[in-house]
């Protein structure tokens, strides 16, 4: 403790003898932090919100006119774009509802005495590492109708996973609870962990059963973690673009970030794509909203 | 003290002054990454021989290259000096003022008559008609066939065939022979299968596959000067073509949806397809041994005629602009001199370059150096390109949306996505003030 305090008084002199208050120390840590945020995060924000309501475009050298609200008016009047959050929605769905109960499950399963648990863990969070780039090539080839390994396995024959514009959806979400579903283990894991266990003691003088035990003792004591891991999933699926572009260029996969993306950087329609890249963004801060409201109703319990 | 800044700042300042020096010697030229570009850099490793001027060919894969070099025009940036940019996106780098204007460059030399009619038409000169120009023809390119002789001269297929279809197995002169030969050939059970073609949506393309058949159909893409569409690009001839493209989809190889050249020369050298569709720019590596096990037994063939005789193909390839933010625009002039020399387009051909001189192009020299050279000649008289307008991306982007779903899934029929297709170009243009 001493040392501590020495250590501290020796820093501060030293700070002192060089002209550094306190205040000026810290600013020096946090002003290239705010500038840092404001040239990087909130002037580019700004900036496209202005341009949203212009029919700027990037590729041209021609002014940008403002048009008021007619790009937002045109996105929200579009098919198309409600076709692609429609795909998106469903994507969500299925993505975060597979990664929820392949991760749980796989956190109660390690949640007991099993050899090797460290191991066994550490190799389970091996896809989250990888780079979606990856994992993207690496799953076409797995469901390649001709020499792919999952029709082999399973005896499908040349069933096509990516042609087919029923399936592709599907294999999509499938990769994505092949890679993310380690992280809603782990963050399970942890939770599971925290419980206490004279809880399951208790209940298991008071002859509870195991359906009883999870529904009243470990759903609702983990739920606050778990809904953690369903909001950052649930964000990083509304925005996925890497995993459906390499895999699929089906019209069915085309999720609304891909359909920002092409009409940003293909189509050059700079002022359009910058409004609907807001209405992405305002609807998942509806989403996420949602989500901690919900969140903090289930901590309140 | 005094000394020591002078002495500083004059270093300073020589270094500078030998820098740009440095940097005038050196040129980038920006272009996809395909086997033609690995030929430019071999040709222009001679023009540093000649001079001096380092020139590196700079890729990037096809499906960023649009991205990419447009990220760059639009910063204004001068990483690149020339781009060997796509035929379509000419109206777009034009009026944006991403290239050089070239015209002056064109008269001086006489590149109107220098180049074949076709690559000056569609690679060079925006708006129609105009006699602007804005790139040097580079790599001429149009879409061929390539196909497995030894499967066509098999006695027994030829016997076979004959008594199924009632005429000689061999090449297909029209569009109608192509779809029952790649029926003959599509055995799954046997893991062969009648054709490969276009399908990839995520650029060009099943757009040129497509274009492919309407143009031999009779077809039009819309009328580029007035920007005419309804009635032309869902007229019944494009209808038929396009039906007919979806019936050939269904002799492809399995989770054929999203292929494009690579797949398309693969369905070849792995055994898998009778007939292949290509840009000609792939066919060298259809010819070596080293990557086609089966180049011994490997024909081609132009893209056959449609109902009515009529026989046009989708244009490929590329043509050399100056970039408008090089800081080296003189020294890229030089070196567009240069290019255009009849020995430099020989020798371009030599390597494996699609030279769009026409005087090479007629050479016997040229067309008998490979199997398909001839073709190649041949359909460079008769192709045909997609819209080049500063719009053509949005219009690419739609046709894609249209006809995708028709092509590879079966869904609506033909008729209602053209309708449809029309109906999204009308608004485009209009959007645009195009068709007022």
């Amino acid at each position: 403790m001493a040392t501590a305090v020495m250590t501290s008084l020796d820093t501060k002199s030293r700070a002192a003898s060089h002209g550094m208050s306190d205040i000026r120390i810290r600013n020096l840590f946090i002003v290239p932090t705010i500038l840092f945020l404001i040239v990087f995060n909130i002037f580019p924000l700004i900036y496209s919100l202005g341009y949203s309501f212009t029919d700027f475009r990037a590729s041209s050298n021609a002014p940008a006119n403002f048009v008021g609200l007619q790009n937002y008016r045109e996105l929200l009047n579009d098919p198309f774009i409600w076709s692609n959050f429609a795909i998106t929605a469903k994507y969500v769905i299925v993505s975060v509802s597979g990664q929820v109960i392949v991760g749980f499950g796989t956190a109660m399963l390690l949640n007991r005495d099993i050899p090797l648990k460290g191991l066994l863990t550490t190799l389970l969070l091996l896809p989250m590492m990888l780079s979606m780039a990856v994992v993207g090539l690496f799953w076409k080839l797995l469901y390649d109708p001709s020499f792919g390994i999952i029709n082999y396995t399973l005896g499908l024959g040349s069933f096509e996973w990516l042609s087919n514009p029923d399936m592709a959806l599907y294999a999509v979400a499938i990769t994505d609870i092949w890679m993310w579903s380690p992280f809603v283990m782990l963050l399970s894991l942890a939770g599971l962990s925290a419980v206490p266990k004279h809880l399951y003691e208790a209940a298991a003088i008071d002859r509870a059963g195991p359906f009883y035990t999870f529904f009243r003792i470990t759903l609702p004591l983990v739920a606050p973690i778990l809904m953690i891991a369903i909001i950052f999933r649930t964000m990083e699926a509304f925005k996925t673009f890497d995993l459906a572009y390499i895999l699929t260029s089906q019209p069915t996969t085309e999720v609304i970030s891909i359909r920002l993306y092409k009409m940003a950087f293909q189509e050059w329609q700079t002022g359009r794509s910058c409004a609907l890249a807001y209405i992405v963004l305002i609807m998942v801060l509806a989403i996420t909203n949602i989500y901690v409201k919900y969140l903090n109703k289930v901590k309140e319990r | 003290m005094r000394k020591t800044m002078t002495g500083l700042f004059a270093g300073v300042g020589l270094m500078w002054a030998c820098g740009t020096s440095a940097q005038a010697q050196e040129l980038t030229i920006f272009w996809a990454e395909w086997d033609p570009a690995n030929y430019l850099q071999e040709l222009v490793n001679e023009y540093e021989a000649q001079t001096g001027v380092k020139v590196t060919v700079e890729t990037t894969p096809w499906a960023d290259f649009q991205t990419k070099a447009f990220t760059e025009f639009n910063a204004k940036g001068s990483a690149y000096d020339l781009v060997v940019g796509d035929s379509q996106w000419i109206g777009a780098a034009s009026e944006a003022g991403h290239y050089v204007d070239l015209t002056e460059f064109f008269t001086k030399h006489n590149l109107t008559q220098v180049m074949a009619p076709a690559t000056v038409k569609y690679y060079s000169e925006y708006p129609a008609n105009s006699k602007k120009y804005w790139s040097i023809p580079a790599e001429g390119d149009a879409v061929g066939w390539s196909y497995r002789k030894d499967w066509f001269e098999d006695p027994k297929e030829m016997e076979a065939f004959k008594a199924k279809y009632g005429y000689d197995l061999a090449p297909p002169k029209t569009w109608a022979e192509m779809r029952d030969i790649a029926e003959f050939f599509h055995r799954p059970d046997q893991k062969r299968y009648g054709i490969a073609i276009y399908t990839d949506n995520s650029y060009d393309g099943l757009v040129m596959g497509v274009e492919n058949a309407i143009f031999s159909f009779g077809g039009e893409l819309g009328d580029y000067q007035n920007y005419k569409v309804d009635g032309i690009i869902n007229s019944e001839k494009n209808v038929k073509a396009l039906e007919l493209y979806r019936e050939l989809y269904g002799f492809t190889p399995p989770g054929w949806a999203k292929s494009f050249f690579v797949e398309n020369n693969q369905a070849i050298t792995e055994n898998l397809a009778a007939m292949s569709m290509n840009y000609f720019a792939f066919f060298p590596a259809l010819v070596n041994e080293a990557s086609n096990p089966n180049a011994k037994v490997t024909g081609f063939f132009a893209n056959p005629a449609g109902p009515n005789g009529e026989q046009f193909a989708a244009l490929g390839g590329q043509g050399i602009s100056v970039i408008s933010y090089s800081k080296n625009q003189e020294e890229a002039m030089k070196f567009l001199e240069w290019f255009i020399k009849d020995e430099t387009q020989k020798r371009w051909a030599e390597l494996g370059g699609y030279t769009a001189s026409a005087k090479v192009l007629e050479s016997p020299e040229f067309q008998n150096a490979t199997p398909y050279n001839k073709a190649f000649y041949e359909t460079m008289f008769k192709v045909k390109d997609f819209w080049a307008t500063p719009e053509y991306a949005e219009l690419l982007i739609q046709m894609n949306q249209r006809i995708y779903p028709f092509v590879t899934a079966g869904q609506g029929k033909a008729k209602e996505a053209l309708d449809s297709l029309a109906a999204d170009w009308n608004a485009t243009f209009k959007k645009y003030g195009r068709n007022k």
